[in-house]
């Protein structure tokens, strides 16, 4: 390849532009970090895709095998905990929203505020979690070694049910712990001051996790807690 | 332009006489933690390289467990249970900790921003976390073989490794999804690099094939590798919490495990194989002094390959009890394989017609690449065929098969491109003619080693058995001989590539007369890769006309 040296590079002697504070080097200028950071953040979502995307597979298979097992079990969950926890998830994704503008206008107060709402919220669900794996161990419907159902028939689907459940919800709330100790550190950088106009991407990026990880949720609350409703309480 | 002038002296480098630079990578900073903790991907290189010569050692240590165990037809070196160890130690590290990493995580890492013109990957601290992955997944790998390995086989098909388990399962799950993690991280970095990271001027069809080679394997790590870290969670809790997804006393199905774990697995074979191929590429075009004949269909083969991996899972499944009407669409879609790796090799060998080629080491590992692709290709083929698989699943016929490819056809690669890049990584040159003799060595031993299995698991003979009827001794005994003759052709190289570190001729910045960013810079490049970012205004492979006569 026939090739010109012709563009002056960030480290030589004639760098005529400062580069913005959070500037990482091995990029030409500060847009092409903030495209390279966020299409990284995009394939990164793909991965996680595919990683839950093995979990819904191994669901839809099951759900269609044991249609009974699965409903039945589905209407011993709570319905209302598993709403207040929708509800608590979308206002934080609405907080972690106003942090990403707050980070575009470099009004790092305002990230800081922000950003620590996300964080109760999101530690809010996590205690709303903690409540209702208790009640699942005190009423024997932990798979595994400690698994009762009276209904011999519905007991594998009910018991696979769970399975599922307890995988499916767990890695969720794996991701959220991860995403709290993530907010954690934004938080501390932006009482540092780090962000304004020109550099904004992690936070831009710890968005669209956070945002990733509500559509989970919101995915696995009809499926989990909504798919035995009908059958009315007491079932 | 600063408009201010001012004066700068750029003296041309000297114009022939190989130089070896004062300053460059490897010397730029010193100390065990320069080391340890750097964000250079050419540096990165050299970790990953020496962490999976290890595992390439170790993975090797246990194939000649199996090839000595195989010499006599009774199981007399080993019990059944310590045989069936050894073979799933062997494909553990040689397959997680050695052939998924090796192009990607070594020449890739070393090549895909020199290749681009920058400076770095994109992501330099998560190419270094990579590699920490890689070592948590080596330590939990190592952890299970002194704990007395695990005896499912690489594959961790449930119930082998769950309900029957007898081994250390759950540290080798664990070693298997780090290092998963950590192929997920390196093809991040590449998508995002050859997206973004281009210089001017380097359009996609301006791409060298090594880099189209590495964007589908990268596509393949993002959307393959989570699928198999998922299933190996789920094997993992039905194992330490008593979970039953595959186990059907509890309502579970194991062949759902066997479909996941393919869904990832069999497109695993093409990260494996689909980096060889653009090495392939590379060492054409260098050695004939010409640009690839069909340049567009080569590269666009490499991402035909990648999605048509996604689709073909289930020839693995032909006699496990998958419909048979699913096992007649997956067996069509299997064929459709042959189509864009038959362009490759067509296009290589349209490329050395009347090419004046240069019998160079890395050549000659090309040239041994090309028959051992072919035979591995075409033998893949006769598994496809539904009915022939229903003979030959399961025998030695499918060990030579995959063999062919994974190791025959990716190791040649591997060596082949080592070879040619060495100069580049290290800045000194090896011997070429012992170079040429570990090529042939490697060729003649392989085909001694595998060819024979052909006819074995033609005639019949299971895999995974430590004894055998008398009648096969002789084929196991050549397989057992050849195998030999590839351990010496494998540490032949080890010999004089660090003999060439300590007393090698300086290299210099380009001693093939190669084309590509790569051989502008120096041997070793500077920490920063380019002083100058590259501006690209040609093609890839811009050999003068009649350059190759």
């Amino acid at each position: 390849m026939a090739t010109h040296a012709t563009t002056p590079n960030a480290h030589s002697d004639d760098h005529h532009h400062a580069h913005p504070p959070g500037f990482a080097h091995q990029f030409e200028d500060i847009g092409q970090q903030l495209d390279s950071t966020t299409l990284g953040m995009w394939v990164f979502l793909a991965q996680e895709i595919m990683f839950f995307g093995g979990l819904f597979c191994g669901y839809s298979i099951y759900r269609s095998l044991m249609p009974a097992g699965f409903e039945a079990a589905s209407n011993h969950l709570n319905v209302p905990l598993g709403f207040a926890n929708t509800v608590v998830l979308i206002a934080s994704s609405l907080t972690m929203a106003l942090a990403v503008r707050a980070a575009m206008l470099g009004d790092n107060k305002w990230v800081l505020r922000w950003l620590v709402g996300t964080l109760i919220l999101g530690c809010m669900f996590l205690g709303v979690k903690i409540i209702e794996y208790s009640d699942k161990f005190e009423h024997h419907l932990v798979p595994g070694y400690n698994f009762q159902w009276a209904n011999a028939a519905e007991a594998p689907g009910a018991q696979m049910f769970y399975v599922f459940y307890f995988t499916m919800t767990g890695m969720h709330a794996l991701h959220m712990v991860i995403g709290a100790g993530l907010l954690l550190y934004f938080i501390y950088k932006a009482s540092k001051n780090t962000y304004h106009p020109q550099y904004f991407g992690p936070i831009e990026n710890m968005g669209l996790y956070w945002h990733f990880v509500d559509i989970v949720w919101i995915f696995l609350f009809p499926l989990l807690y909504l798919l035995g409703y009908h059958l009315g309480k007491g079932h | 332009m600063s408009a201010t002038a001012i004066p700068r002296v750029h003296t041309p480098p000297p114009p022939d006489p190989p130089v070896r630079p004062a300053k460059h990578y490897i010397n730029a900073t010193s100390g065990l933690a320069s080391w340890l903790l750097t964000v250079d991907h050419k540096r990165i290189t050299i970790l990953y390289l020496i962490s999976i010569t290890i595992f390439f050692a170790i993975g090797g240590f246990f194939a000649m467990l199996v090839r000595l165990e195989l010499i006599t037809p009774q199981g007399d070196l080993m019990t059944a249970e310590t045989y069936n160890r050894s073979f799933s130690m062997h494909g553990i590290a040689m397959v997680f900790f050695f052939l998924i990493p090796s192009i990607p995580a070594t020449l890739g890492n070393f090549l895909v921003p020199i290749m681009c013109g920058a400076r770095d990957l994109a992501f330099p601290k998560i190419n270094l976390l990579s590699w920490y992955c890689f070592i948590v997944g080596a330590v939990f790998a190592l952890a299970t073989a002194f704990m007395g390995g695990v005896d499912t086989g690489w594959t961790f098909y449930t119930p082998y490794s769950s309900t029957y388990a007898n081994g250390a399962v759950l540290t080798a799950i664990l070693g298997a999804f780090f290092a998963g993690f950590s192929s997920i991280l390196t093809g991040l970095n590449f998508i995002v690099t050859i997206h973004k990271m281009r210089a001017p001027g380097l359009t996609w069809f301006r791409m060298p094939l090594f880099l189209w080679a590495m964007y589908a394997t990268s596509i393949i790590q993002i959307l393959g590798t989570p699928v198999v870290a998922i299933t190996l969670i789920l094997v993992g809790l039905e194992r330490g919490l008593g979970f039953g997804f595959f186990d059907p006393k509890l309502g579970g199905d194991p062949i759902l495990m066997q479909h996941l774990f393919w869904f990832y697995s069999h497109p695993a074979v093409y990260v494996m194989i689909l980096p060889p191929l653009g090495v392939m590429s590379e060492l054409t075009a260098a050695f004939c002094r010409r640009r690839v004949y069909g340049y567009h269909f080569v590269a666009l083969s490499s991402v035909a390959i990648a999605v048509i991996s996604f689709i073909v899972w289930g020839h693995h499944l032909f006699t496990s009890g998958q419909s048979v009407y699913a096992g007649m669409v997956f067996s069509v879609l299997t064929f459709l394989v042959g189509i864009p790796s038959a362009i490759k090799v067509f296009n290589w060998m349209a490329t050395m017609f009347k090419a004046s080629i240069s019998f160079e080491a890395p050549m000659i590992y090309a040239f041994g690449f090309i028959g051992l692709f072919t035979i591995g290709g075409v033998t893949g083929l006769f598994l496809a065929t539904l009915g022939l698989d229903i003979h030959m699943h399961d025998t030695y016929f499918v060990v030579a098969h995959f063999h062919y490819i994974m190791v025959g056809s990716a190791i040649f690669s591997y060596m082949g491109g080592l070879h040619y890049w060495w100069p580049k990584i290290t800045g000194k040159l090896y011997n070429d003619t012992l170079g040429c003799i570990s090529a042939v060595l490697i060729f003649l031993g392989f085909n001694a080693t595998f060819f024979p299995q052909f006819i074995l698991g033609y005639m019949g003979m299971p895999r995974r058995y430590h004894a055998y009827p008398a009648e096969f001794q002789f084929l196991n005994i050549c397989s057992s001989l050849g195998a030999t003759l590839l351990a010496v052709g494998y540490v032949l190289p080890a010999i004089y590539f660090t003999w060439s570190l300590f007393k090698g001729k300086d290299a210099g910045p380009n001693p093939f007369k190669a084309k590509g960013l790569e051989w502008e810079i120096p041997s070793p490049p500077p920490t920063e890769n380019f002083t100058k970012v590259p501006v690209v205004n040609s093609e890839p492979y811009d050999y003068a006309p009649g350059a190759g006569h």
